[in-house]
């Protein structure tokens, strides 16, 4: 077979602001090739895959599509380069077919889609993709979207092909499905990327890895001479020492017991399978995976916003002494029953917050039920507002600004301080310093410990592992609402952390179908 | 380090920028610009199709409006009536539940009013048949609004077109009465209820029978700023209406919140619908709500579903129609005249908070030769 080089990328670097996305990254995809990028979150590799089809524009460097030098304005002038992006979230017109979805968007003087569909069908029968042509999107299922999605970008002529994630909603059987087209079309001489994070189905799908780690370039391997831990290793990197202060757990009391716990999302698929652990006060317990695992889900489990398949979550009133089962009460069920949960979720203005209010009134979501009277009391609120505006450092022009007028960091300190003002007995912190500058983080982190040495139960999800074993009394790893692993903070190395979070369970999926 | 894909950039004529808070003063002065501006088009376009003096118009304008005593008398209702139905629909708008309804629950008030007048009219004593009045027409404009609020709470339907349609029922079974009970039998008005006796008559104050409708509207203003504002539900609407999700993670029953503010926004347009019928009119027909129930949306929207402000953008739509009223009788124009130029006075108006929250720039010249 012979190979040429499909598309090239010399030095791309691309900056967002002050955050580097991508650093000096170079490398190539032949045809008659799968190569997948691989990387932790935040690593750069969307970024990247969007400058190629068009979404965002380089800073700095070249690219090269098929030995010539190309610029990328548009997805449209990707298009025109043959490049076909294949994004997570699809992008197809709920009420139109396969074909009007197809043939949308082609500007050629005429609209037949008779004829089209015959071309599509033939591109279906030649590397065997199965379209049900008489269903609209949305009758359609995750797979079939994708499949759809797919033919489009061979329809338009694509001889490059980038799949964004695309194992990551769909069942085993309809992998192995997608795998087989995506062996023909390579046979056939296309280039194709995969991003991922999963190892196995890099090591199973792919003819060379490339790795990137914080927005840099780390290297590019051949799969066959490849193992799970030699990427790891590669993913992670070298251990970072960031002195955070880890003081040893002092009167450790069993806070929270979940007890298989599962959850499924709205369309039935399951997104925690018995999920069990403890949380013990005075500890924090940190939570590794990559994203969409089921953290978020996990989190609002035990704050009452999911609807609980199975298992139990009990609660160890240290005041009463009493357990309380948490399943199927609502958040307000939940503080009547005197349990001082706080928690920050991930979307800050989304759920934690209102950004339209000042920061008074955001203050207020906890403790304006407060008192008997029909009015809200704005003055605790007021005082609580000011006294973390100066604790935390938060940069606002005064307590009447409205939370989304303020910076990502600020956002976070307004949050994290006003959830930890609740005095919990259990806190619960999704991500709090993504967005944080060095400074910010650090303050967080010691407010955290903090928290941990005045006997509260903490429960941390973070994404850096670095963060996670300095930080951490135990860590948790969750891999595809699997709990593959609950380890030391203190012994864990980030490559058993890695291979934990890459971890399939293929075994456990089948047997709870 | 030129390369070829920074030659090609392009950058586009205008730019389009959200802004900071404008300083308040500044945000008044571009609303204040953008009449004027409305004014000037008028102007033209009065020109142009009519050949009058733009001026003279705008002068019948205002003495249609406030000329004498008895029109500055008429506006105030006018204003009290509309102020009524936007103080009604404010809390639901507040929650993002697009209430279009007021028209239909406004209606049902009237029509409870209405026919506790002519069945109660002689047999209760007067206090008693007030008191009876009250309740049902708040109950009425109440339970027009909790049929699509329960169902958007439990069921998730579409609140603007379930309101929407409660309105075209509410109209059919005005008609319906409105024949039953039509004096004579079989002419299709009902005309003035109980005439002689005035009984179920909202009392007048002093000579003027508006003034009293026009103090309920004013303490209702209030009322509703207050608990828009400092009241503990007011607080729980606003989150429900900014972010569901952060209702139910703080744990507001959102359900619960829905189905109480709407049978408050209900409630509200029942006793626009008392005030029309016991307190202005007298009688019942399909038009007693008069289209207030979707101007009302405009007033509240304009207003930011500020209450306090609401008296200013009611007095302002108020005007505006009485004025164009008062042209195309005097010019002899025809009434869609009218509606033109206050078409075009409001969208300068709803224009203008463009300009507040976002800034345009063109693209500088430097930029262009540098090309």
């Amino acid at each position: 077979m012979e190979k040429t080089p499909a598309i090239a990328l010399k030095n791309i670097t691309k900056v967002f602001g002050k955050i580097v996305a991508n650093k000096n990254v170079s490398l190539t995809v032949y045809n008659h090739e799968i190569l997948s990028i691989l990387g932790e979150n935040g690593s750069g590799k969307t970024t990247l895959m969007n400058m190629i089809s068009g979404i965002y524009h380089p800073d700095e460097g070249q690219i090269f599509i098929g030995g010539k030098e190309a610029s990328i304005q548009s997805p449209r002038d990707a298009y025109r380069y043959k490049i076909g992006m294949i994004h997570q979230h699809f992008k197809l017109v709920d009420v139109f077919g396969a074909t009007e979805n197809i043939i949308l968007g082609i500007e050629d003087g005429r609209y037949d889609p008779k004829t089209a569909q015959r071309t599509i069908m033939a591109t279906c029968e030649k590397y065997g993709f199965e379209i049900d042509f008489s269903k609209k999107i949305y009758q359609m299922s995750v797979s079939e979207k994708q499949t759809v999605e797919i033919v489009k970008a061979l329809y338009r002529g694509a001889d490059i092909l980038i799949l964004d994630e695309p194992t990551a909603v769909l069942t085993p059987q309809e992998i192995q499905k997608l795998f087989a087209v995506l062996r023909r079309m390579r046979d056939d001489g296309k280039a194709i990327i995969i991003i991922t994070h999963k190892l196995n189905e890099v090591m199973e799908i792919s003819d060379r890895v490339s790795v990137l780690r914080k927005g840099e370039y780390v290297g590019t391997i051949n799969t066959a001479e490849a193992n799970e831990s030699i990427l790891t290793e590669m993913m992670v990197g070298q251990k970072v020492s960031l002195n955070i202060e880890r003081t040893d757990p002092k009167n450790i009391e069993k806070r929270l017991v979940l007890t298989n716990v599962s959850v499924n999302s709205n369309d039935g698929r399951p997104i925690l399978k018995n999920v069990n652990f403890t949380a013990y006060a005075g500890e924090i317990l940190g939570i590794a995976g990559i994203s969409g695992s089921g953290q978020k889900e996990l989190l609002e489990s035990i704050a009452g916003l999911q609807q609980l398949r199975s298992g139990s979550i009990i609660y160890f009133n240290p005041k009463t002494g009493r357990e309380e089962d948490l399943r199927d009460k609502t958040p307000l069920q939940i503080k009547n029953l005197g349990v001082r949960l706080s928690f920050v979720p991930e979307d800050r203005l989304g759920m934690g917050l209102v950004g339209s209010m000042s920061i008074i009134d955001n203050m207020m979501l906890r403790s304006y039920r407060e008192g008997k009277s029909v009015f809200v009391r704005r003055k605790e609120p007021h005082d609580l507002a000011d006294r973390i505006i100066d604790e935390l450092q938060v940069v606002t022009p005064d307590a009447q600004t409205p939370v989304r007028r303020l910076s990502g960091g600020n956002v976070q300190k307004v949050l994290v301080g006003r959830e930890i003002a609740a005095s919990p007995t259990v806190l619960m912190v999704a991500y709090p310093v993504r967005g944080l500058d060095i400074n910010s983080s650090y303050l967080i982190y010691n407010l955290l410990t903090k928290q941990k040495e005045s006997g509260v139960a903490v429960i941390f999800v973070g994404e850096d592992l670095d963060v996670l074993t300095e930080l951490c009394d135990r860590i948790l790893v969750i891999s595809g609402g699997v709990v593959t692993g609950i380890v030391d903070g203190r012994s864990a190395t980030k490559e058993e952390l890695g291979l934990l979070m890459t971890k399939a369970k293929h075994t456990e999926e089948e047997g709870t179908k | 380090m030129k390369t070829a894909g920074e030659k090609l950039k392009r950058e586009p004529l205008v730019h389009i920028s959200k802004r900071a808070a404008l300083p308040f003063w500044k945000s008044w002065l571009i609303r204040i610009l953008s009449i004027v501006a409305s004014l000037v088009v008028c102007a033209v376009i009065i020109v142009l199709f009519t050949g009058d003096n733009p001026f003279a118009i705008y002068g019948t304008m205002i003495k249609g409006a406030v000329g004498t005593s008895r029109r500055v008398w008429n506006l105030m209702q006018n204003v009290a009536m509309l102020l009524c139905v936007s103080l009604a629909v404010t809390p639901a708008f507040k929650m993002r539940f697009w209430n279009i309804g007021a028209e239909g629950q406004v209606l049902m008030g009237g029509l409870a009013t209405a026919a506790c007048m002519i069945l109660f009219g002689n047999k209760l004593p007067p206090a008693l048949l007030m008191l009876v009045i009250i309740a049902a027409s708040i109950l009425a404009g109440a339970i027009w609004a909790l049929i699509p609020a329960i169902f958007k709470a439990f069921w998730n339907t579409n609140e603007t077109l379930f309101t929407l349609m409660m309105n075209y029922i509410a109209m059919q079974i005005v008609a319906y009465f409105v024949y039953i009970w039509s004096v004579p039998k079989g002419s299709g008005k009902i005309g003035v209820i109980n005439a002689t006796t005035n009984a179920g008559w909202l009392p007048s104050i002093g000579h003027n029978s508006y003034l009293l409708n026009i103090i309920i509207v004013a303490v209702l203003t209030v009322l509703v700023y207050v608990y828009l504002k400092y009241s503990k539900h007011g607080y729980e609407i606003s989150v429900v209406g900014e972010s569901e999700n952060t209702a139910k993670y703080i744990g507001i029953n959102v359900k619960k919140v829905i189905i109480r503010t709407m049978l408050l926004s209900g409630a509200l347009c029942g006793v626009a619908g008392l005030l029309l019928v016991s307190g202005t009119d007298h009688t019942i027909t399909r038009d007693t709500a008069g289209g207030r129930g979707f101007t009302a949306i405009m007033v509240s929207w304009l207003a930011k579903f500020n209450p306090l402000y609401m008296v200013l953008t009611a007095l302002l739509i108020a005007f505006m129609q009485k004025g164009a009223t008062e042209i195309s009788t005097v010019f002899g124009l025809n009434d869609s005249f009218s509606d033109i130029i206050t078409g075009i006075i409001i969208f300068f108006i709803i224009g203008s908070e463009f300009f507040i929250n976002y800034a345009v720039k063109f693209r500088s010249h430097k930029e262009v030769e540098a090309k």
